[in-house]
């Protein structure tokens, strides 16, 4: 009774923190850039349509800083669902694979002139290329197999689908290939449009709340698969409902931003501290919090490299991948 | 009144491998049947038949006089929990949350459960002797202690017939008593249970049944302190016991029998 009741009244205003922190952030990165606006300058620019201002202000600031709010809430909520099915602190997009094979995906869409046609096919191949990667770790996880076989899977999905960028980015003959290439493979804001934003932002919000919908299920999986299976899970639906999820929120993520790995890692376990262990309480906080984290990580390197020259992929790259083996040592030590 | 769970000839295979062969076995309400056999003999198969994880090749589960087939998933969950073999927390919760998920049969999503979830929850911790260290995360718990608060959890769903697969292996002596105690005492309330043991010695002074299983089929089944004879012991272990009872013994074995 009591750890059940304080456990919500903690972990409740720690989620209007989380919330508070993101949008301040994201008010935080909307004011902030190379051009030095006021206050009532950018919101006059918000709402209005004419002018130098309006256009920084709509085109310029308003996407990225949304932008960043849903790539952070997909990969943190991704990050957390995939550790609750695989019942592992060590599974994330980036880890497995899925963000390179979305970021295979969008290249395929953006080089061979698909997105052309309609706007809604970046996203489309992205999301294809996700579900590809995520069938994968399905199928791994539906013959039981554990985190090492899932993280040298990661490994092999993601050397194969950087391989197949590389032979796209080739046949495609663009001039700028390699540039292009590093864009995908390691995300930034930067770019971020309107049109980015009005198909990240649905898609994404359609995997956190497919993703929401495991909760229970993700719960009942602490005591194991036949154990939750007796306690009336569809195991097969919730494996399913995580697969989609991840593949629809990151593979839209990845499309708008490139590959941003280690987020769905580090916001996870940050958490835990405030949330304990159960996967359920922890999908919506790390959404926040990871929407938090990347609009932090933009605002950061906007700061600290104005010309630009420093890109999120890299940074979060720079800093998760230390985490991960860390993380790995300490699950190594513990009994 | 019918058994709350009995198979009617079942069969069920693991791909081309019979794993259990024409199997007719009944478990009544307020008894302790105990499953007996050797490594592979279709313990755990009969259970994973039970629940319907294998799908029987042939014959009939019947839970509470109706088919299997018949009964919802949410409903069959309420109606009988498992503690699977090896069972462990594979997140290091409190033990309370970990057996608050007992409840979730019942509809309760883990943040908001009712006073009947809760009174359930505190039951199950109590009947298992758990309430001291409910608060405690399950990776600070001894073995005993994680296999009471399992035990637990798996009680705290109020079913009327609960199936635990080896729920007394890798515990101390102690542990081992205690754990088969609170398995008649929910016997006791007028649960249907089915245990599967390698403790011979445990499973004839706990049980109020036995059913010797080999290669699939019951070879014996009875009063658990006549069935284990020394025909029966041959045929499924292929040893010889000690018959204590038989009488001119020289040497006593350490036989576990009271928790002090």
């Amino acid at each position: 009774m009591t750890s059940q009741s304080s456990r919500t009244a903690s972990g409740a205003p720690i989620g209007w923190v989380l919330a508070a922190l993101a949008i301040g952030l994201a008010v935080v990165s909307f004011s902030i850039g190379p051009v030095h606006l006021d206050p009532g300058t950018l919101m006059g620019g918000l709402f209005s349509s004419h002018g130098a201002a309006s256009i920084i202000a709509r085109e310029i600031r308003l996407p990225r800083a949304l932008l960043g709010l849903f790539v952070g809430g997909a990969l943190g909520a991704s990050g957390a669902a995939l550790q609750g099915l695989f019942r592992n602190p060590l599974a994330e997009p980036g880890v497995t694979g899925v963000t390179s094979s979305a970021g295979l995906g969008a290249i395929l869409a953006f080089y061979f002139g698909f997105t052309a046609m309609s706007p809604w096919l970046l996203p489309a191949f992205a999301i294809t290329g996700a579900l590809g990667a995520a069938a994968i770790l399905y199928l791994l996880s539906r013959a039981g197999a554990g985190v090492t076989a899932l993280v040298l899977a990661g490994v092999a999905i993601a050397s194969f689908a950087t391989a197949l960028t590389a032979l796209a980015l080739s046949l495609a003959s663009n001039p700028y290939a390699m540039s292009e290439m590093v864009h995908w493979m390691l995300g930034s804001l930067k770019d971020a449009t309107l049109n980015d934003v009005a198909f990240a932002a649905p898609l994404v919000t359609v995997g956190v709340a497919l993703l929401l919908t495991t909760a229970r299920g993700l719960d009942a999986l602490i005591l194991g698969e036949e154990a939750a299976q007796s306690l009336g899970v569809d195991l097969q639906s919730v494996r399913r409902r995580v697969v989609l999820g991840v593949a629809l929120a990151t593979g839209a993520a990845t499309a708008a931003a490139g590959a941003v790995s280690f987020v769905g890692l580090v916001v996870p376990h940050l958490l835990r501290r405030f949330y304990g262990y159960e996967p359920a309480l922890l999908i919506w906080p790390s959404a926040l919090g990871g929407a938090a984290l990347v609009t932090a990580a933009d605002i950061g390197i906007r700061l600290a490299s104005p010309d630009e020259k420093l890109l999120l992929g890299v940074v979060t790259a720079l800093l998760g991948a230390p985490f991960f083996i860390w993380l790995i040592l300490r699950l190594r030590t513990e009994p | 009144m019918s058994a709350p769970l009995s198979l009617v000839r079942v069969s069920a295979s693991y791909g081309s491998r019979k794993a259990l062969a024409d199997v007719s076995a009944s478990f009544p309400a307020g008894k302790v049947v105990g499953l007996v056999g050797p490594n592979g003999a279709g313990k755990t198969t009969l259970l994973r038949a039970a629940l319907g994880f294998v799908p029987p090749s042939a014959g009939v589960v019947e839970v509470l006089g109706l088919p299997r087939a018949h009964w919802s998933r949410e409903a069959l969950a309420r109606t009988i929990a498992y503690l699977p073999q090896g069972a462990e927390a594979h997140w290091p919760v409190a033990a309370r949350r970990l057996v608050a998920l007992g409840r979730l049969p019942h509809g309760a999503p883990l943040r908001s459960l009712n006073a009947s979830d809760i009174s359930a929850v505190d039951e199950a911790l109590s009947r298992c002797d758990a309430t001291a260290f409910a608060a405690r995360r399950m990776d600070e718990l001894s073995a005993g202690e994680r296999a009471r608060v399992l035990l637990a959890r798996a009680l705290a769903t109020q079913a009327p017939v609960l199936l635990a697969d080896e729920p007394a292996a890798h515990l101390d002596p102690a542990h081992q008593l205690h754990l088969m105690e609170l398995l008649r005492e929910e016997a006791g309330r007028g649960a249907a249970i089915v245990v599967t043991m390698h403790d011979l010695t445990l499973a004839a002074r706990f049980c109020d049944g036995l059913i010797v299983l080999k290669d699939g089929r019951a070879i014996a089944s009875g009063e658990a302190q006549t069935v284990l004879s020394d025909a029966v012991l041959a045929e499924a272990f292929g040893v010889a016991a000690l018959q204590l009872s038989a009488g001119g013994a020289q040497t006593l074995p350490v036989i576990p029998w009271r928790r002090l």
